[in-house]
This record gives structure tokens, C-alpha cells and sequence, in this order.
């Protein structure tokens, strides 16, 4: 067991990281005794455990998933969901809606019509990866009103921040209702929804910096008037790097 | 040579030996250029030197990934889409990505205008440019996709394909596509009977032999090689040496490319909060 490399190095393919017992998390590989690094990302390694976080690449779903899809299609008895990945997400009539559907019956455009935009959960992600998804959950829902954005998926985490404190953060100052997609989708409305949006670029840019946390926090400061000591929900300590 | 002679006319003074002399001097110069002069080669390099090389990782915005390479005055872009739905949807492999390149010269990229759209040679260049990438990249983990690569040589001066393939090996990691290693590519032949490495266009097209190789330095693997010309078996594995320690030159900097991409943006940032700081 032994570790050739730090936390948050930036590392590139190829890269030795460590050799031995180790637990191996995404954007890792063996060969023989040694780990190596499969992706250009940032080290994080705990105890035994070593992975990758990425800083670039697409959306591969997962189960559990909450992902912002748009209605593509329609047919005999589901939808076709483009949920911003190289898979397409399939929505079946029976995890359509908590009702039943009769197909004869009811026209499924009326439900969800091509180019809807739905807060959907990934259900199963078969071997062939098909994806089923479903909106059967409580808060999945048609969006009706605001804006959609979209970010690299990969940002994500640091959007959220460790136990959705970063996305509260922004809903407080600023007056948005924001919906956060594992697929890189965010929905926002609201009050001051450009602020938010470019509080969201900060985040994407800045992602893999130190103290963005406190970046944000001055930039929505200055743009909002607000003081982020009144909000009631967030620990001072806000660390961005382990979601 | 008449127009020349029209010219002498004028100036009297010159008179008839000086022309025979200049006419010897144009059959002088229709022999072969020397191309190493005292141990150097007409740019000034030694034998086993490359030529200054620049490597830049995400140049293109709208790309998922993508790198500019230099090799002196070979200049190549590289832009990678994907993993993406594959179209047309027959092409699909079950069980892993199917991986497309295409190189390409832009028209101005050479002295004489090349006519656009593939041809023969940049057909060839594609697939064993796929060939020398598709060892290191993990199609396994992405099924049914396809990851495109997009080289386009926006100037040449010999060494295309090596710069090609080694911007397409950045700009696939700046993509974030699993790969075990990168592939660093230079190219080595023979000049004035010298083994030389990293040759110039001139060196090129007046050399005897141009051995192009591609490797995966981690476990010095060759992904791509191939021969143009005649060498005899030492030669060739002269070639080769010098031709695998310029690879491995190059993956240096190709690594330092793609971190120095993510550490120029943190340091431009600390220098903002710096002067916030002090306001």
C-alpha cells in the first residue's frame, strides 16, 4: 500500500497514483499492483478509498438519479426523454402518473406533448443501457414557468454543495425556486433568476478552486444587498469538495 | 535565362565572362540542397532533436474536447465530440463506443492549394490515426456511443499525422473520455544519410526515408508506425530509438498542456482576489 500522490492533485491519464490495496472509485484503473489514473481530474482519496473527480465529460445515468429531461417523442405507451446524456431516457405510461392510463382511451400528448420539459427520476439503467425513468416520486413534476440552463454535468456537485448547502445558498439570496439536474440541467425561477444564473457560471468556472464557497458569497453579497449571516440554514463552513 | 539576358544587355558594363559565370551558377544550384552543414541540420538542430513544440489543451468552446499542437511549422487542431449517440444508428457496436476520425488538410495548409474534401491520402491518414488512439481509450465503458475526433491540419510542414495524432490524444482527455495513458506521436527518417529526428518539410521531401511512430509511453507501447523510404536494419532502429525518446519528450508536455489549462485558471482568479484585497 502505498500512496505516490496527494489529495486534489491534478492528475492526467496515465498517471501513477498508488500501488496496492486500494478500494477504486470512479476514474481509476489496475494493471498488476499499481493504480493509474483513467481521466483528467482532481485526486480524492480517503483511507482506502481513491477516486477521480472529473473536470470534464458527459452525463452516464444512475439509478436514484434527479435528472431535467426534455420530451423528444411519443409512442404506443411511452415517452422519449433526452436527458443531455449519449442515452436516452425512456418514460413508460405506467411510471408516467400516479393514475392509471388507458392507452385506447387518453391521447399521451395531453399528459407530456414533445418538447416538455420534466423533473424526472432515473429508475433502472439496464446493461444495454436502456433508461427507464419515472415521475412517480414526490417532487417530479412538468415545468411550467421559468428558466433552464445548462451546465457540465461534472459541476454538479460543487452547484449543490456538500449536503445541498451551496444550492440553498442561492435559492436564499435570491429569491429563486432552483431545481438541480445530475444531467447538468438547472431550472430557476424567481426573483432575481439572471443573478442566480451568473452565481452559477461563477460556480461552473471556479469549480475546482479553492474557497468558492466564499467567492460566491461575497459575489451574491454584493449583488443582492443581502447578508448571508441572517440565513438560518447554513453551517459557516460550507467545505465544496465532498459530494 | 532570356529575360536575364535582356537585363545584361542594359548594363553595359557587365560583360560576357560574368554571364558564362552566372550559367554555371543556376547548373550549380539544380543540385540536392545540403541538408547537414558541420553536424547540424540546415535549422540549426542536431540529430535527435525535435523542433520547438507547443501544445495547447481546450482551445475550442463549443467542443467537448480539443487541443492545438505546433510541431515548428506544422500546425494542428484537433476537436473531439462525445460520447454521443452514434448516426447513422447501424454503426452502433452493443458492447462499447465506436470511435471516428477524420483528418484533414485545410486548403491553405499547403503551398499549392489543396483541393478540398477527403482524398485517398487523408482516408488512409484516418484510420490508422483511429488505430494508433483506439488502444488507450476504454470503449467498453461508454456501449452504443460514438466519440468522434476531428483533426484539421491548419499548416504543414512535414510531420502532420504525428502532430495529428498527438492533439487528438489531448483533446480526448480534455473531453474527459477514460483512456489508461496518452499517445504521444513524432516522426524520425533519414537525411543526407543521417538518422535525424522530427524532419522539416525541406528534410522531408528531399530525405530518403520518414518513419512516422506513435506511442503510449506508460508501458511503451507502439500504436502507430510506418515507413516511407529505405533504411537499412541499424538505421531503422536508430530511427526508431530517436523517433520513441521524442515520443516520450512529447508526453511531457502534453501532460503539462492539459494541467496547465486548469492551473492558469486558478492562479488568474487568486490574482483578482488579490486586488480585491487591496481595493
Amino acid at each position: 500500500m502505498e500512496l505516490f500522490v496527494k489529495g486534489r492533485d491534478l492528475v492526467v491519464p496515465g498517471d501513477l497514483l498508488a500501488s496496492g490495496d486500494y478500494l477504486l472509485g470512479e476514474g481509476t484503473y489496475k494493471e498488476g499492483e499499481n493504480i493509474y489514473a483513467n481521466i483528467l481530474g482532481l485526486v480524492d482519496t480517503k483511507e482506502q478509498f481513491i477516486k477521480i473527480i472529473p473536470l470534464s465529460g458527459k452525463y452516464v445515468p444512475a439509478p436514484r438519479d434527479l435528472v431535467i429531461g426534455i420530451v423528444e417523442d411519443i409512442s404506443f405507451s411511452s415517452w422519449s426523454v433526452d436527458i443531455n446524456s449519449p442515452y436516452q431516457g425512456v418514460l413508460g405510461i405506467a411510471n408516467a402518473t400516479d393514475r392509471f392510463i388507458d392507452i385506447n382511451q387518453e391521447d399521451l400528448s395531453k399528459i407530456y406533448n414533445i418538447g416538455d420539459v420534466i423533473v424526472a427520476k432515473v429508475l433502472n439503467v439496464s446493461q444495454s443501457m436502456q433508461v427507464g425513468l419515472t415521475m412517480r416520486d414526490k417532487g417530479l413534476y412538468k415545468l411550467r414557468e421559468g428558466r433552464l440552463i445548462s451546465i457540465s454535468p461534472t459541476k454538479v456537485p460543487r452547484v449543490i454543495g456538500k449536503k445541498g448547502t451551496m444550492v440553498q445558498l442561492l435559492k436564499y439570496m435570491t429569491n429563486c425556486r432552483i431545481t438541480v439536474g445530475q444531467n447538468g440541467r438547472i431550472w430557476i425561477s424567481g426573483e432575481n433568476p439572471n443573478i442566480a444564473i451568473e452565481a452559477i457560471r461563477l460556480i461552473e468556472r471556479e469549480a475546482h478552486m479553492h474557497g468558492l464557497t466564499d467567492r460566491v458569497k461575497t459575489f451574491l453579497e454584493e449583488k443582492t444587498q443581502k447578508k448571508v449571516s441572517d440565513i438560518p440554514l447554513i453551517e459557516e463552513s460550507g467545505a465544496d469538495f465532498n459530494v | 535565362m532570356k529575360k536575364k539576358a535582356k537585363t545584361k544587355e542594359k548594363e553595359e558594363e557587365i560583360g560576357l565572362e560574368e554571364l558564362v559565370e552566372t550559367k554555371e551558377k543556376d547548373v550549380i544550384s539544380e543540385e540536392p540542397v545540403k541538408l547537414i552543414v558541420k553536424g547540424k541540420r540546415l535549422d540549426g538542430r542536431g540529430f535527435n532533436e525535435l523542433r520547438p513544440i507547443k501544445i495547447e489543451a481546450g482551445v475550442l468552446e463549443r467542443a467537448d474536447g480539443s487541443a492545438y499542437v505546433e510541431y515548428g511549422d506544422t500546425h494542428a487542431l484537433a476537436a473531439v465530440y462525445g460520447p454521443r449517440e452514434l448516426h447513422p444508428r447501424h454503426l452502433t457496436e452493443p458492447q462499447q463506443a465506436v470511435l471516428r476520425v477524420k483528418y484533414d488538410m485545410i486548403p491553405f495548409s499547403v503551398g499549392d492549394r489543396k483541393r478540398p474534401g477527403p482524398d485517398r491520402r487523408s482516408i488512409e491518414i484516418s484510420k490508422v490515426t483511429r488505430e494508433a488512439l483506439e488502444p488507450v481509450v476504454f470503449l467498453k465503458h461508454y456501449p452504443k456511443t460514438g466519440i468522434d475526433v476531428f483533426i484539421e491540419i491548419v499548416q504543414a510542414d512535414a510531420g502532420t499525422r504525428v502532430a495529428g495524432i498527438t492533439a487528438a490524444s489531448v483533446a480526448l482527455a480534455d473531453a474527459g473520455i477514460e483512456m489508461s495513458d496518452l499517445v504521444a506521436a513524432c516522426s524520425a527518417g533519414k537525411i543526407d544519410g543521417e538518422v535525424v529526428l522530427d524532419m522539416n518539410g525541406i528534410e522531408d521531401n528531399t530525405g530518403e526515408a520518414d518513419v512516422p511512430v506513435a506511442l503510449s509511453p506508460k508501458n511503451s507501447k507502439i500504436t502507430l508506425l510506418q515507413m516511407d523510404g529505405q533504411l537499412t536494419e541499424d538505421e531503422f532502429e536508430k530511427a526508431l530509438k530517436y523517433a520513441v525518446e521524442g515520443c516520450k519528450k512529447v508526453y511531457e508536455l502534453q501532460k503539462a498542456a492539459l494541467k496547465k489549462k486548469y492551473v492558469a485558471a486558478t492562479s488568474a482568479t487568486e490574482g483578482n482576489n488579490n486586488q480585491k484585497g487591496s481595493e
